[in-house]
């Protein structure tokens, strides 16, 4: 019998790139692997261990019914159970069909729409099951995938920072391309964890992480119109991955 | 044993990317019916894409995939310049392959050590076997997190790279940025070899097919990032054609489209079909090591695709330092592109095979259509082809050994579920 803590990953509607930034920590994988069994990990192992589970990380947003009931099997099966990335924290960008009519969307990609069996939302987790912690981002961060991990086995609450991007900008030392560009950058209301990559590659954030606590959007705005963006302009620029949370949803028309 | 009949099921295929099951229904000793089945959820990205900006096509398809951002976001620019007509070319272009070679080398060290070995040595992951070869898994980890590497310095971060955008990049890489690199990619090339040397020595099924096998072709160059549609059976054909000469269709088994050659069926992309037909293009290294470890341009064994895509982290990590060595910084990070109204079309070697994008967009850019073929639903029905000749080949093994090489066929195409959903779980009927 192994005394170490069980993980398990698991995967919903999303296009595993959160699961991967676990295998992409090249340095950690193999000492982490010392430290708990990876018990339910599809896209690395066939090896299946029974639950229940001491961490479940879940990828991915509820789009159909079965989902939606394996979801709370997943919950019943998991002491704790954090969401990784904006699919499983926010529903992701295939939330977009939330505000469409999902028959069109079956009718743009498939011939036969009557062979998918779909619902007409995508939903994040915490819609379904009481979640223990989100970790945001699309993809999400590996250095805080790590710190989440650690965290919990040790029974204490991850270090996240709940600021912006604009903080972890200042830090970067970067000039700040709204200020001194006139770049549009959705920085100011974006929750951190990134590193503020965009504005050091010269381009405006464009909200991959989600909305901080909070966020200001109706200062932001003001300044993106001044900047010369239009209805559609701040549309396309909220609604993408975290069009599924109310302060995204709404920026647009505030 | 033969006369029985039954199912072989998986209802969970593990070790791919993205979720599929596997059916597999013989009866009287016979085989009578193979379905890869792709129940991973659709995503709907060709019809949200529609009212798009056509900026936004290369951030918004790379979350098709996490494994292959690059490839979407490749195939996502090249459409969008051809439609407004403007070609990336120089350092521009060059950086762009670069990028590219960081993501095969990333997804093929993935897929060799991480996903395909366990088969062939017998372990259920790559963690479960670092526990007898420790050293090996940490020097794949070590290739693995290069092509991660150059994809950070170019792309701005491996998954999903933020740089990236309609006309090249929004800031270029200075030399001493991407200097640090060559160190890193020599160290790369030669666990690559290893790799090859390691690959060339497993046991393999006896199991060749005689394959179309489709890929791009360039002049001069192993193709990546651009080039005419090419097969083994006289195909040669612009990228603009592509509608013309592919059909997709919907299977009640599967999520994701099947993809066909007009009147000719199923045909097979990815490394194997690259590294057939464009076999005298590797560069110097990876020539030498295929010769060494015996695989030439009659390879038809799919199985032998974990030595193919090793040869391939070879030639990217050769490409990667060529690249490199020859750069210069650009004057500008991107080419203006003007939207016009029109159609454009593009196609790269995404890590598993072609990748196609087609936009139709209007004179503001705004995308009216959107039609995306992932390389998996391409390789879909030559994947139940393959399954079809293993299963009559090895009906006798016994039940868990059949539904293993069953797996091990359908990871020899390393299918990513996630992209072809717009896939996969193993069920074998008898009956």
């Amino acid at each position: 019998m192994s005394a170490k803590p069980k993980l398990a990953v698991w995967k919903f509607a999303s296009c595993d790139g959160c699961q991967l930034s676990l295998l992409d920590c090249e340095d950690e994988l193999l000492a982490l692997a010392d430290q708990v069994e990876i018990a339910y990990f599809l896209e690395a192992t066939s090896g299946v261990v029974r639950g229940p589970y001491d961490l479940s990380l879940v990828e991915g947003s509820i789009t159909t019914a079965e989902d939606a009931e394996r979801i709370q099997r997943v919950r019943r099966s998991s002491k704790r159970l954090v969401t990784i990335g904006a699919c499983a924290t926010a529903g992701g960008i295939q939330a977009l069909r939330n505000f469409a009519d999902v028959r069109e969307f079956l009718q743009t990609v498939y011939a036969s729409p009557e062979y998918v069996s779909t619902l007409d939302t995508s939903t994040p987790i915490s819609a379904h099951v009481p979640v223990d912690f989100e970790l945001n981002g699309c993809p999400i961060s590996k250095a805080q995938l790590v710190e989440v991990i650690q965290a919990f086995l040790t029974g204490r609450r991850p270090n996240v920072p709940a600021y912006s991007v604009c903080m972890e900008c200042k830090r970067r030392g970067n000039v700040c391309v709204m200020v001194a560009h006139g770049t549009p950058c959705l920085g100011p209301v974006t929750h951190a964890g990134c590193g503020a990559i965009c504005p050091s590659y010269n381009r405006g954030c464009y909200g991959c992480f989600g909305p901080m606590e909070t966020p200001n959007t109706v200062s932001l705005n003001r300044q993106l119109r001044v900047l010369g963006m239009d209805g559609t302009g701040l549309r396309r620029v909220f609604h993408t991955f975290h069009v599924g949370k109310e302060e995204f949803e709404e920026a647009p028309r505030r | 044993m033969s006369r029985k009949s039954k199912t072989i099921k998986t209802d969970f295929l593990a070790r791919v990317e993205g979720e599929g099951a596997m059916l597999v229904k013989i009866k009287d000793g016979a085989l009578e019916d193979v379905q890869l089945k792709i129940y991973e959820p659709p995503r709907f990205f060709e019809a949200f894409l529609r009212g798009r900006g056509f900026t936004e096509a290369p951030d918004i398809t790379a979350r098709i995939c996490g494994i292959c951002p690059v490839a979407y976001q490749m195939s996502a620019v090249r459409a969008m310049e051809q439609a407004c007509g403007v070609e990336v070319d120089g350092q521009l272009r060059a950086l762009r392959r670069l990028l590219y070679c960081g993501e095969w080398i990333e997804s093929h060290a993935l897929h060799v050590f991480m996903l395909h070995l366990p088969d062939f040595l017998g372990y259920e992951s790559a963690i479960e076997m670092a526990k007898d070869h420790r050293d090996l898994v940490q020097r794949a980890l070590d290739l693995k997190r290069v092509g991660n590497e150059v994809m950070t310095v170019v792309g701005g971060r491996e998954i999903h790279p933020v740089n990236v955008r309609v006309g090249g990049f929004y800031r270029s890489p200075r030399r001493s940025e991407l200097q640090p690199l060559v160190e890193k990619l020599e160290r790369a090339r030669e666990t690559a070899l290893e790799a090859v040397r390691l690959t060339a020595g497993l046991d393999f099924p006896e199991y060749d097919y005689d394959y179309e096998l489709v890929s791009l072709s360039a002049s001069g160059e192993y193709p990546v990032d651009r080039g005419r549609l090419v097969s083994n059976r006289g195909l040669d054909i612009d990228v603009t054609e592509y509608p013309e000469h592919f059909v997709e269709e919907h299977v009640p088994w599967s999520n994701a489209l099947h993809s066909q050659l007009r009147e000719r069926g199923a045909y097979l992309v990815g490394p194997l079909a690259r590294f057939v037909l464009n076999y005298e293009l590797l560069s110097e290294g990876a020539r030498a090591a295929a010769v060494e470890a015996g695989i030439g341009p009659d390879v038809r064994n799919p199985f032998r695709s974990i030595v193919v895509r090793s040869v391939e982290m070879v030639f990217a990590a050769e490409e990667s330092l060529r690249l490199i060595a020859a750069y210069e910084q650009p004057d500008r990070p991107a080419l203006e592109v003007v939207p016009r109204a029109g159609v454009g079309h593009g196609a790269t070697e995404a890590p598993r095979g072609v990748l196609y994008h087609r936009y139709e967009i209007d004179a503001e850019g705004t995308i009216l259509d959107a039609t995306i073929v992932p390389p998996t639903s391409q390789n879909q029905k030559a994947i139940e082809d393959d399954l079809r000749g293993v299963v009559a080949r090895y009906l006798d093994l016994p039940e868990p050994a059949l539904a293993l090489r069953c797996e091990q066929t359908i990871r020899n195409y390393d299918p990513c579920i996630s992209c072809a959903t717009h896939f996969l779980t193993l069920e074998v009927e008898r009956s």
